[in-house]
């Protein structure tokens, strides 16, 4: 475990201009869009072959350096914050999109491909990724695998894990396996589905499968303001309740709309305590058949104002408001945590409550945009990193708010995944012999534990490198 | 061989703690995954059922793994949701836990997605007889390691699943479906690439060898009031073909799904593919004496076979496939190269380091 010695082996891997040690090229690198976090590594190298990312691995595994794989460094809950003592695989430039292949429906790309690039190839054949997390512009298919992201767009066809067919990955000791193929179907455990997800914990993603599904022929977009949050939350319930399927279903809370009015200029209703956005796609026939009948239920659920996206344009204004809403939030305060706990659908709204409750008690403010049609919350805490206790307070509050996410048999985490934020909480929603089956997977997979070390998982290093992972064998 | 029907969880993982070898099995309509194997205690999981958890207005619910899907069905139906993944052979007696360990999804699948995809949460019993529970029972849930997928397709190797949450979707109000004929095999193909990537929401593409050529059948669901229209659309696009409605069009789909074209003491395979494979297989097959089916737009190709599996492997293996065999008796279920084995090996020690469960 000799560092200089290592990292004199991996210079050789790489040109000078892809193999970054001074601290001002290692700045960037240093923490994700968790930002309370960082960690200076020991090196940051560009791979721009899955052959140069195989040797990278296979090299940190015979020195026993941790590494962690960085697809845009957007995770917002420390995944790829570098770990002490390791180096950073950044893998934006293995972003070659190898082939689209319309006749099968499928995309064949290297991990650091943005997702936004998949469905900008897939264009001209009428098709598109369905995945849709709001930072699609800039984040990599890797990083969307490891986190199994989500979207605005997911209650319908799903999240990352239902539109990965197959990956090629190189595992922490260096064998490169493939998982699944370009088939929508495969035979045995589904271990596309346990790779995705897996929080870089499995090694590095090099290739992958994507499904790619035919554009919907039209979308039709309504927005509903409310003077409560509670009334927008119902309008939720009596939506699904109508038995409609909308492609998205999306709320804000005053303090996002403001945000996001003063950011994008969205046009949203001024002074609206709750802003609701439902959108239908799909076959034209059948859309204007259905926003009919959700038109229905908007127009008799109290809403202040209600406004449909007459044109493109205005849709994509409506959108704009919602998924530039993170950074907007982020104009009102220097720092922020955001949440992304799940709780049953029907929990929405006493769920809302107990935060705006848990928000004046400790005296922060938190700014709530989330997915309300599969019930995943984001409450974006707002304090100030240069304030002494702020930090601290903010945690606090998220921490309650995750509490409440267990307790209603929810999930501590929609989509943002575990990292380094939520590693406390995971022992809280399993418990010790599901956390242990967790572990032994991760030791048979990662046996040194030089992959993402830390992330997930609290006491890895305290179980395993003390005892040399001996605790598992009994 | 001992034979065991437990009555309750606990009585699961007793069973599992007292024997050494473990195969555990829902109500054997997968007739060839439901195996006997000397010296294994079999489980019959058929009494550990019933419905736990339903709340239409949170799209899911939980059920004990030999509850029968019929029985799922019918109390979904009567809130207007369904499974849409179309689970198979449901009217033979097919559990929910037999249909997660096999893996197994019927044709309606096309449009939303596979068991894989509203799995949601598993509680299984692992090889020292403890109770697991991975993934959730909400519709999103990202935290730690998705063990639920490692049930997708098990085949009871991995732990004894008794108990699971599913997403439902709310139910089309009726179908409708396109039934196509065609001489030439290229052009059926044509027909379905036109389908799968055209922008009419399609709940399933389904085509097969009939005896005068081949035949494409392509289903839509929705709304009573526009689908008049919308059938109307879809035969535009060919400019041929029945239009089927009714229990005509209910009864293509129900032969497909409970696999009732597959002859009396034959055997089934299914066959991950693609669209693009199809007619490399084809010009295989069509020498041998077997049905063929291909389902989702020809992402899964379904063999029917009166010889044993094993003596088809050859053509599997040459066109780069592999198979399983679901229905009927063979030496070997599984056939041709299975990919991942080095992966799915490292999984195995970690959830079953004993090797309790019985790999079939
Ligand atoms: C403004 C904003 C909006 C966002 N909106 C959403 C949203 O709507 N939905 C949502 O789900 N998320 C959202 N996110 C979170 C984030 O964008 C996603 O988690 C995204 O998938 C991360 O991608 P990335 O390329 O930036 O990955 P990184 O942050 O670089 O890495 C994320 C994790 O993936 C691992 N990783 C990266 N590449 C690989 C690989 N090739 N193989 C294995 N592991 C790898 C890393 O080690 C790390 O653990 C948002 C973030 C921001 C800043």
């Amino acid at each position: 475990m000799n560092p200089d010695k290592f990292l004199s082996d991996l210079s050789q891997i790489y040109p000078a201009e892809r193999f970054l040690t001074q601290p001002a090229q290692l700045t960037p690198y240093e923490s994700d869009a968790l930002t309370a976090y960082r960690v200076r590594p020991l090196a940051v190298v560009l791979p721009v072959t899955q052959n140069e990312v195989i040797e990278t691995v296979r090299l940190c595994g015979r020195y026993q350096i941790p590494f962690v794989a960085r697809g845009s460094g957007t995770s917002l809950s420390g995944g790829s914050l570098p770990v002490e003592g390791g180096i950073v695989i950044a893998l934006n430039r293995l972003d070659r999109i190898l082939r689209i292949d319309p006749e099968n429906r499928i995309a064949v790309v290297e991990a650091g491909v943005v997702n936004l690039d998949v469905s900008a190839a897939a264009q001209p054949y009428g098709l598109y990724y369905a995945p849709d997390p709001s930072s699609q512009p800039i984040c990599t298919i890797g990083g969307n695998l490891a986190f199994n992201s989500g979207g605005a767009h997911c209650l319908k066809f799903g999240m990352t894990s239902n539109h990965v067919l197959g990956i090629k990955a190189v595992l922490p000791d260096g064998e490169v396996v493939q998982l699944g193929d370009e088939s929508l179907e495969g035979i045995g455990p589904d271990l596309v589905g346990l790779f995705v997800g897996s929080e870089g914990l499995f090694g590095i993603a090099l290739e992958v499968i994507l499904r790619l599904m035919p554009k919907p022929e039209i979308f039709k977009t309504v927005l509903a303001s409310y003077s409560s949050l509670e009334g927008a939350g119902n309008a939720v319930s009596q939506v699904v309740a109508s038995g409609l399927l909308p492609g998205a279903m999306e709320m804000m809370d005053e303090l996002a709309i403001q945000a996001a009015e003063a950011a994008v200029q969205a046009n949203y209703p001024p002074g609206a305590t709750a802003l609701l956005i439902v959108e239908i796609d799909g076959e034209k026939n059948q859309v204007e058949e259905e926003f009919e009948q959700l038109m229905g239920v908007i127009e008799s659920s109290g809403a202040q104002e209600i406004r449909v996206a007459q044109d493109d344009a205005d849709r994509a204004r409506i959108w704009k408001g919602r998924k530039s809403a993170f950074s907007a939030v982020g104009r009102l305060s220097p720092d922020y945590i955001v949440q992304d706990g799940v709780v049953p659908r029907s929990r929405l709204g006493e769920t809302l409550a107990e935060i705006e409750r848990l928000s004046k008690q400790y005296n922060v403010r938190v700014a709530n945009v989330f997915h309300a049609g599969d019930g995943n919350l984001h409450p974006l805490i707002l304090y100030d990193g240069r304030e002494a206790g702020s930090l601290e307070r903010a945690e606090e509050i998220a921490g309650d708010i995750i509490h409440i996410c267990i307790q209603s048999e929810g999930s501590i985490t929609g989509e943002h995944g575990v990292g380094m934020e939520k590693r406390a909480y995971l022992p809280q929603m399993f418990n010790e012999v599901e956390m242990n089956t967790m572990r032994q997977l991760y030791n048979v997979i990662d046996p040194q534990k030089i992959s993402n070390r830390g992330k997930m998982f609290l006491d890895i290093d305290s179980i395993f490198l003390n005892n040399g992972g001996a605790i598992y064998d009994q | 061989m001992i034979n065991r029907k437990p009555a309750s969880v606990s009585e699961v993982q007793a069973f599992v703690k007292e024997a050494p070898r473990i195969f555990s099995h829902g109500a054997g309509t997968k007739t060839a995954l439901t195996v006997s194997v000397d010296g294994v205690t079999t489980l019959d999981m058929t009494l550990i059922s019933g419905l736990q958890e339903y709340e239409p207005e949170e799209f899911t619910f939980t059920a004990l793994a030999g509850t029968r899907i019929v029985d799922v069905n019918q109390a979904l139906s009567q809130n207007g949701q369904y499974l849409p993944f179309d689970p198979p052979l449901v009217e033979h007696g097919a559990t929910l836990g037999g249909t997660v360990a096999a893996g197994l999804s019927g044709p309606g699948r096309y449009r939303y997605g596979g068991v894989r995809d509203f799995l949601l949460g598993v509680s299984y019993v692992n090889s020292s007889g403890e109770l697991v529970r991975g993934g959730g029972k909400v519709v999103k849930n990202a935290a730690g390691f998705d063990l639920a997928k490692l049930m997708i397709g098990s085949l009871g190797t991995l732990g004894v699943i008794v108990e699971l949450t599913f997403k439902v979707f709310p139910a089309p109000e009726l179908f409708s479906t396109l039934q196509l004929d065609f001489d030439t095999l290229v052009d059926a193909l044509q027909a379905l690439q036109q389908a799968s990537v055209s922008h009419l929401d399609i709940d399933a593409i389904e085509m097969a060898p009939t005896e005068s050529g081949f035949g494409v059948w392509i289903r839509i669901g929705g709304s009573a009031k526009t689908m008049p229209a919308r059938i109307d659309r879809l035969y535009k696009m060919y400019n041929q073909g029945e239009i089927l409605n009714g229990s005509d069009e209910e009864i293509i789909w129900q032969q497909l799904r409970e696999f009732n074209w597959v002859p009396g003491g034959w055997s089934l395979i299914k066959l991950p593919m693609t669209h693009g494979r199809i007619l490399a297989l084809e010009g295989e097959v069509k020498r041998e004496s077997m049905l063929r089916r291909y389902s989702c737009a020809g992402q899964i190709g379904w063999l029917a076979v009166k010889e044993s599996p094993e003596s088809i492997e050859p053509v599997i293996v040459k066109q780069g496939l592999y198979g399983l065999v679901i229905l009927g008796s063979s030496e070997r279920l599984r056939l041709g190269e299975y990919p991942s084995v080095s992966f799915y090996s490292r999984v195995k020690t970690a959830l079953d380091p004993i090797n309790r469960f019985v790999e079939v």
